[in-house]
């Protein structure tokens, strides 16, 4: 069952061939066997899944089930559900239970998707690793000694091991695009204001985006299509309407014209990684595109830029956990300001710590002009980059990240793990559209070939790497956890 | 050495949305702790922000109101800190690009004389909650109904000079966000309060002296008291050869005093930025006209028209025009009666004292303003005089009839104008009062005018209040001078 994708899963719900409460079953039964060994869930909402299950069958037998209807998947503990612990991955919210669920998570609901657990993921979104997750590192399907990527890293390797067929993720910085590169699935970051963010816990709100991590590409369209769309709740969610993501998967690809940001292929880049994505991009070469280099000046600005603003924006949006309404309160507190920093102190990892100090530096009268100002400036510059390099071509492509995933506790320089962000971080910044494939391996760990498109480009963007998927088969690849029968 | 005093008031109005600035939770005041706030309200993870477009389209009418320039684009900001009272750690609010720009506000005192104080910005800004340290032993409870409640904050240039010029000005503001209807404007419910910025320079100075801010004033009296207080302070301290040190102070209403909260040194670095959760208000030209054309005339047009107009004094037209409710009412009685400066008398002496004594506002007056009207209108055309009315006013006030016409019937005060019957009355005095008689016939002719009041309370009484005054006066002079 688990060898199916969503895809093949919607189908034979429809046909009758299995129910949901067959497949709730028997995706439950292989967390409860597997996870312990990877580590990849917060919680696991068991109960509840047997009961929505329940629900999607009685739709389903009644002619009124959602395309969706009883399709398992899992949520990043980032997103608020109701009546579930929603940790963020941090011990401040280790007790917290939302009381409301995220309009994505709402929206699953209504499509009749049966949630059955909150992914692991880095405290709060921060890191490249899911080793700073309050709830220990998660481990990567294809080596346990690796990690999986960050931050949605609970979410890729869940859906790698087939211990769900597709979770959802958040991506500030490209935490869904790094961790399907790691764990070798398919990874989609739609452009900012596409999907509400509303009720997904705020890292940095100018760059997060909620979107879908599964197996492929086509499994991305039938989950973005549920989640997009204008929300009343969110001010920076885009009135615009939703395209039909699958409608748009079969269209050839000839006469594509394909850019490779020179910037991407610079140093740093490991060369067994560049040589699988240009054997990637020759296969787009066979199926009718064409190739050329193009540049994006700005590109080794991304960083900095980022490390400016999104910790801006972290140490504000994290003020509210503060000891005084929920989350973690330090015991016996002596006055107001000791119930602070301890509770706050106690609560906060070190990652989330530098970051909020980061911030709250840049922001401080007298460097607010030099920091966050000209951060401003260079992601404008960044976000011109791109829309001058879609003048000329329809979609970008290169790495995902510049190495396969490196192993657990291999990256204690806070900066040499900020790199590891290096070709994902600038799409957030210009808020585009971004996917990654998988496309290959080196030495035995996934690559992850990331796309790029303009932005509201989702359509075009899936129907790139699902073309691929037809001509290829990496993402059929699966680790041999995936393989084995709990 | 002569000292002026320089002053700067920040004033917060809460906006009478129905709902808070950004969610749905509801306003109104004085409800259970903690009842009216909903996630967005509490900070709970992962709320967002949406912006209350009617807050908008009441801070664009007050800007409108004082004149001032209303940029295209404003952008809201975060200012950052931490307090209890503050769910999510910021309050969001307007510091680089605010939703109203420069502008001005005329001050008008009692003796016709106005000054204009420049506004140098307004903006929008959501309030924090309250913390009650009262009923929580060694503890701080929160309630976080008013956290989200829509605030305007108006920020003057230190363009007054005195205690009273503020006063002034928070009247002035008070009467605009009034007529504007966008505030009830009621101080001891917190719906306008301010801070107020003070300082003093020797006269002549040009720099401005340090200045100390006082927070939270909440009262016309206590704005007065505490700059006075504080004035006094500053003056006696750099006399002593002492230096003012810039500093947030409280005033003490028991007191009457102001004592230092923090000083600079241990002020807040906000930290704001633009939040990113709130996208720019673009406003378009088309919207703002909307919103000038739907403007109600204001309290300094009104006082100009009152002025030029209906021909009030600079005074009647200052005091009928602060407040719009006092305004539409005397408007009604001039339109009823015709005559403005009688309309302005009676509402300003008879009705605003009655109103005084029981504590009553204009809007509970037991006398409607037709009532009023009708009343003075028979003053006009002399069916009662003006004892009478005075009588046939309090009959009103007391609800013993529906009009003056029916209290006049009832109590028979219609004037007696029919020279007959006052001569009549007049012989009859007259032949009664021998003594008097001959006293007047004996005084002095220029005494013999202060003498003659006797006869008319005579005559007044002998026709219980209704006869004319004049034409007894006149008629009683002729009589008694016959006898000389």
């Amino acid at each position: 069952m688990h060898d199916k994708t969503l895809s093949e899963l919607v189908t034979s719900l429809a046909g009758g061939e299995l129910s949901s409460r067959e497949l709730t079953t028997h995706y439950l039964k292989r967390i409860q066997h597997f996870d312990a060994q990877l580590n990849s869930f917060i919680s696991v909402t068991a109960e509840q899944a047997l009961v929505a299950a329940d629900a999607a069958d009685r739709a389903r037998a009644k002619g009124e089930a959602g395309p969706l209807a009883g399709i398992p998947l899992a949520l990043k503990d980032i997103f608020c559900t109701q009546g579930v612990k929603t940790s963020c991955g941090s011990r401040m919210l280790d007790n917290f239970v939302a009381p409301y669920d995220a309009t994505v998570v709402e929206r699953l609901n209504a499509a009749g998707t049966v949630s059955l657990g909150k992914t692991n993921m880095d405290e709060f979104a921060m890191g490249s690793s899911n080793e700073s997750s309050y709830y220990g590192a998660v481990k990567n399907p294809w080596n346990f000694s690796a990690v999986p990527g960050g931050s949605s890293g609970g979410s890729a390797a869940a859906v790698a091991a087939g211990l769900v067929p597709a979770a959802m993720g958040t991506d500030t910085g490209g935490s869904i695009r790094q961790p399907a590169a790691f764990c070798g699935i398919t990874g989609l970051k739609p452009t900012y204001g596409r999907v509400s963010r509303y009720g997904i816990i705020a890292y940095a709100s100018s760059l997060d985006q909620a979107g879908p991590m599964a197996r492929s590409a086509e499994d991305c369209a039938h989950l973005l299509g549920a989640i997009a769309g204008h929300d009343l709740r969110d001010s920076t969610s885009v009135a615009r309407g939703v395209p039909d993501y699958l409608e748009a998967l079969d269209a050839p690809l000839s006469g594509l014209k394909i850019g490779l940001p020179r910037e991407y292929f610079g140093d740093g880049l490991d060369a067994d990684v560049e040589a699988a994505i240009r054997s990637a991009v020759s296969v787009y070469e066979s199926l009718g595109a064409t190739v050329r280099e193009v540049s994006l000046p700005h590109t080794h600005y991304a960083i900095p830029a980022y490390y400016v603003i999104a910790p801006a924006e972290a140490s504000s949006n994290l003020s509210r956990f503060d000891g005084v309404r929920f989350g973690h309160r330090c015991k016996n507190p002596q006055d107001l300001m000791d119930l602070y920093k301890r509770s706050r102190d106690e609560g906060f990892g070190d990652e989330v710590k530098r970051r909020i100090l980061i911030g709250t530096h840049t922001l401080s009268e007298g460097f607010f002009d030099a920091y966050y100002l000209k951060a401003q400036k260079v992601r404008r510059l960044i976000r011109q980059d791109f829309l001058d390099a879609f003048e000329e071509v329809d979609v970008l492509m290169g790495p995902a990240s510049p190495t396969p995933a490196f192993d657990l506790g291999a990256k204690k320089d806070p900066v040499s793990m900020y790199l590891q962000d290096i070709y994902t971080i600038a799409v957030n910044l210009a808020g585009i559209p971004g996917i990654s494939v998988p496309a290959g391996f080196v030495g035995g760990r996934p690559v992850g070939l990331q796309i790029l498109g303009t932005h509201f480009a989702e359509a075009q963007l899936l129907n790139v790497a699902h073309q691929f998927q037809q001509a290829t088969d990496w993402h059929r690849r699966r680790p041999a956890l995936a393989e084995e029968n709990a | 050495m002569q000292w002026e005093t320089v002053i700067g008031l920040e004033v917060h109005v809460q906006l009478a949305t129905r709902s808070k600035i950004f969610s749905g939770a509801s306003t109104a005041f004085g409800a259970e702790p903690n009842t009216q706030a909903c996630a967005v309200d509490l900070g709970m993870p992962g709320v967002l922000p949406v912006l209350n477009e009617s807050a908008v389209a009441m801070a664009v009418q007050f800007g409108l109101a004082v004149h001032a320039d209303i940029p295209e684009v404003s952008v809201f900001d975060r200012k950052n800190y931490f307090y209890p009272d503050l769910p999510k750690g910021y309050q969001t609010s307007q510091m680089y690009h605010p939703i109203v720009g420069p502008g001005e506000v005329e001050i008008g005192f009692d003796d016709g004389t106005t000054k204009r104080i420049r506004i140098h910005h307004a903006h929008l800004e959501e309030d924090a909650g309250k913390s009650l340290h009262e009923d929580f032993h060694g503890m701080t409870g929160v309630d976080l109904n008013r956290a989200g409640t829509p605030l305007l904050e108006i920020v003057s240039e230190p363009d007054m000079r005195s205690a009273k010029e503020a006063a002034a000005y928070l009247r002035a503001i008070h009467s605009i966000v009034t007529y504007l209807g966008i505030s009830d404007g009621n101080m001891a419910e917190g719906s306008m309060r301010c801070d107020v910025n003070v300082s003093v320079r020797p006269k002549g100075q040009e720099a401005f002296g340090t200045r100390a801010e006082i927070k939270n004033v909440n009262s016309f009296r206590f704005v007065e008291r505490a700059i006075a207080f504080e004035v006094e302070r500053q003056i006696e301290l750099i006399e002593d050869g002492g230096k003012v040190v810039q500093e947030t102070r409280l005033f003490d209403p028991e007191r009457d005093e102001t004592r230092s909260m923090r000083t600079k040194e241990e002020a807040n670095d906000y930290r704001y930025f633009p939040c990113p959760d709130l996208l720019p208000v673009v406003l378009d030209n088309a919207y703002v006209e909307h919103l000038r054309d739907s403007l109600p005339e204001l309290p300094a047009d009104k006082r100009a028209r009152f002025e030029n107009e209906l021909g009030l004094s600079a005074y009647d037209a200052s005091v009928l025009s602060a407040s719009r409710d006092v305004a539409e009412y005397f408007e009604a009685v001039k339109e009823v009666c015709g005559d403005a400066k009688q309309a302005a008398n009676w509402v300003q002496g008879e009705l605003t004292g009655a109103l005084n004594r029981e504590n009553l506002a204009i809007a509970d007056s037991p006398i409607s303003s037709r009532q009023l009207g009708e009343l003075i209108a028979r003053i006009l055309d002399d069916t009662i005089n003006g004892k009478a009315a005075k009588e046939v006013f309090q009959a009103l006030w007391n609800g013993q009839g529906e009009s003056a016409d029916a209290i006049i019937e009832a109590k028979g005060l219609k004037q007696v104008t029919d020279s007959g019957a006052i001569e009549a009355m007049i012989d009859q005095v007259i032949a009664e009062s021998p003594a008097q008689v001959a006293q007047y016939r004996d005084s002095e002719p220029e005494k013999r005018g202060k003498m003659i009041g006797y006869f008319v309370g005579q005559v007044m009484k002998a026709s219980r209040g209704t006869a004319n005054p004049q034409q007894v006066n006149t008629l009683l002079k002729e009589k008694l001078d016959a006898l000389l």
